[in-house]
């Protein structure tokens, strides 16, 4: 029988790559596109009603209260991006230019700093919320212990400190992945271009601002690119340490905790709608593809190849 | 030493080093202990009484006093929620691993017409939140009758893994060398003999990495068992956490007790494998 070991293989490639793809289509391909579909919807419940067109973006974009909901929400989302950026990301560079220089115990430090991100955002979101008890909290108790009991305040209650609590619970939970994504990018360095300018400066500062990042311009992109994706994601630690009405007053409503409340009813149960809840849904989608989708292309475009 | 490093200290001076040196240690120091503080912290927390939790937050308690513990252990679902968390780790990581290794293997291996579509395909699951496709997902599972189910987990777990799978594997996969193959298949070895006695062996150390870079994500996640599951039997260790943090509210040393034994899993096998889970997790990141 010519040509059957040909269709035997072509059998084998088939039998391979099928089951795979037809997972991937079922359960990230069609709900995706559905997501997209399910926006020009309007619903009843969880029962599909007639084709609305662009109404649940307008009602969300445009109309009252839903508009200041999203914008207030969109607005903490930006807040939080800017701020891990320094915290999270600008702490990180600085832990791994120290780790680099593998002074005595920077094994330890590098395990020590990413110990936090192998732990679930539920048990950092408990534990920190714990910490931030306005009564017996840690972080009140040592303040008042340590005579500085005038600052001791309730740092999640109040809409002046309750976003900035999160971020630094988050700051603390997350710091250890760059961290160490920077320093693989700097530890691929060649050790010529830095013998070289040894030769040519001593000043730390040019020896990092003219070499050091440029050269780890491709962990920075990866690294400022997920952290863009993950602020405009946050849900759980939000979720877990100030509910899902993003309380005091929304002060801490960021965009995830929005969605999910509009989608699936807030703290009573009420108010569920999977129209408005899927155009939403498709406008966090949207921007986040075409602004992981630039940040990714401009930094690319520095990197260099060594 | 180069002579470059050497004229290096040679200007600076010892003196200038060693301070910076010691400014690098200070601050390695100061962060390991901002790190490891709230861990120490709750784990002191969690045989200790409210009172002593109050009053002397960072006291070394007797750890001999195991009442927290043990009523987290016989009061709580917790042994359930555990055992609920590794069926449904467990099995989404087999699956995972195995559809994955397939389709690397075909994209990776063969040359076909369309591979480079289907590698396309699954790429495409790698940038996109599979979140914020809750809707449609919460409807198709209802569809399906697995709400309320660990088959609904399992296979949501399966979706958000096999791209960032198929991804690392492919790389993986397509850089083997061919001369072992090609021995074989000259034998006369079918196909599915060569992938399975041959190449597999080798193909290990990218499926550990991205084991690794899976299992965290699932073993933590808390988002997906919100939505699917209701039963409090079939809740997993984070959802979990979350009923009996409501019910212990007053209970502090039972709260940190909670809060211990839940990581207390994942910061052991973190210890034994800190490398590979560095590495694992970073592993998307770093090229």
């Amino acid at each position: 029988m010519p040509g059957s070991p040909l269709v035997a293989r072509r059998l084998w490639i088939t039998a391979l790559i099928v089951p795979p793809l037809a997972f991937v289509a079922l359960f990230v391909v069609y709900p995706i596109i559905s997501a997209f579909a399910y926006a020009f919807f309007q619903w009843h419940g969880l029962a599909r009603g007639e084709f609305v067109g662009f109404a649940n973006f307008y009602r969300v974009l445009f109309t009252q209260p839903y508009a200041d909901w999203t914008l207030n929400a969109f607005t903490h989302n930006v807040l939080v991006f800017f701020a891990l950026m320094v915290l999270q990301n600008g702490v990180g560079f600085v832990l791994a230019y120290c780790l680099w220089r593998e002074l005595p115990g920077a094994a330890f430090h590098r395990i020590a700093v990413f110990l936090p991100v192998v732990l679930s955002t539920i048990i950092v979101g408990f534990l920190w919320k714990l910490f931030l008890h306005p009564l017996f909290g840690v972080v009140n108790i040592s303040l008042r212990g340590t005579g500085l009991g005038g600052l001791a305040q309730p740092w999640l209650g109040q809409g002046t400190t309750a976003l900035w609590a999160l971020i630094i619970a988050n700051a603390w939970h997350m710091v250890g992945f760059p961290t160490l994504v920077f320093l693989a990018g700097m530890q691929r360095i060649p050790s010529e271009i830095l013998d070289a300018v040894r030769m040519e400066t001593e000043s730390e500062w040019v020896k990092i601002r003219k070499v050091v990042w440029p050269l780890v311009a491709p962990s920075a992109t990866v690294v400022f690119t997920l952290l863009f994706v993950g602020s405009f994601n946050w849900f759980e630690l939000p979720y877990i340490m100030v509910g899902v009405d993003g309380s005091p007053h929304k002060a801490t409503d960021v965009l995830g905790l929005y969605f999910y409340r509009t989608a699936f009813g807030d703290q009573s149960g009420s108010g569920q709608d999977f129209g408005a809840g899927s155009a939403l849904a498709v406008l966090i989608f949207v921007f986040i593809a075409l602004v992981a989708g630039v940040i990714t292309f401009k930094l690319r475009a520095r990197e260099i190849q060594l | 030493m180069s002579t470059a490093s050497q004229s290096y200290y040679d200007r600076r001076g010892m003196l200038a080093t060693l301070g910076k040196d010691g400014l690098i240690q200070i601050i390695l120091i100061l962060n390991t202990v901002v790190m490891l503080a709230p861990i120490v912290i709750m784990l002191f927390a969690a045989f200790k009484t409210n009172a002593q939790i109050f009053q002397s937050p960072f006291s070394i308690p007797d750890f001999s006093n195991l009442a927290n513990i043990t009523k987290i252990w016989s009061q709580t679902n917790f042994l359930r929620y555990l055992l609920n968390s590794v069926i449904v780790t467990g099995a989404s990581m087999v699956v995972i691993l195995t559809l994955g290794t397939m389709a690397a293997y075909a994209v990776g291996r063969y040359k076909f017409r369309g591979s480079s579509f289907v590698l396309m395909f699954f790429l495409a699951g790698l940038t996109l939140p599979l979140k914020l496709a809750i809707i449609p997902l919460f409807i198709l599972m209802r569809d399906l009758g697995i709400l309320n189910t660990q088959l609904s987990l399992i296979v949501i777990y399966v979706a958000m893994g096999l791209p960032t799978t198929v991804f690392i594997m492919t790389g993986f996969i397509a850089t083997l060398p061919n001369e072992l193959e090609d021995a074989a298949r000259m034998d006369g070895a079918s196909e599915p003999r060569i992938m399975w006695s041959i190449m597999l062996p080798l193909v290990r150390p990218a499926m550990v990495i991205a084991g690794i870079q899976n299992v965290v994500p699932i073993w933590n996640d808390f988002f997906f068992p919100l939505i699917f599951i209701q039963k409090d039997n079939l809740k997993t260790l984070p959802q979990g956490l979350t009923t009996f943090m409501g019910e212990y509210t007053t209970d502090w040393g039972v709260l940190f007790a909670g809060l211990l034994l839940s990581s207390a899993p994942i910061i052991i096998v973190y210890i034994i494998l800190s490398r590979q889970f560095i590495n694992g997790m970073t592993a998307g990141a770093v090229k």
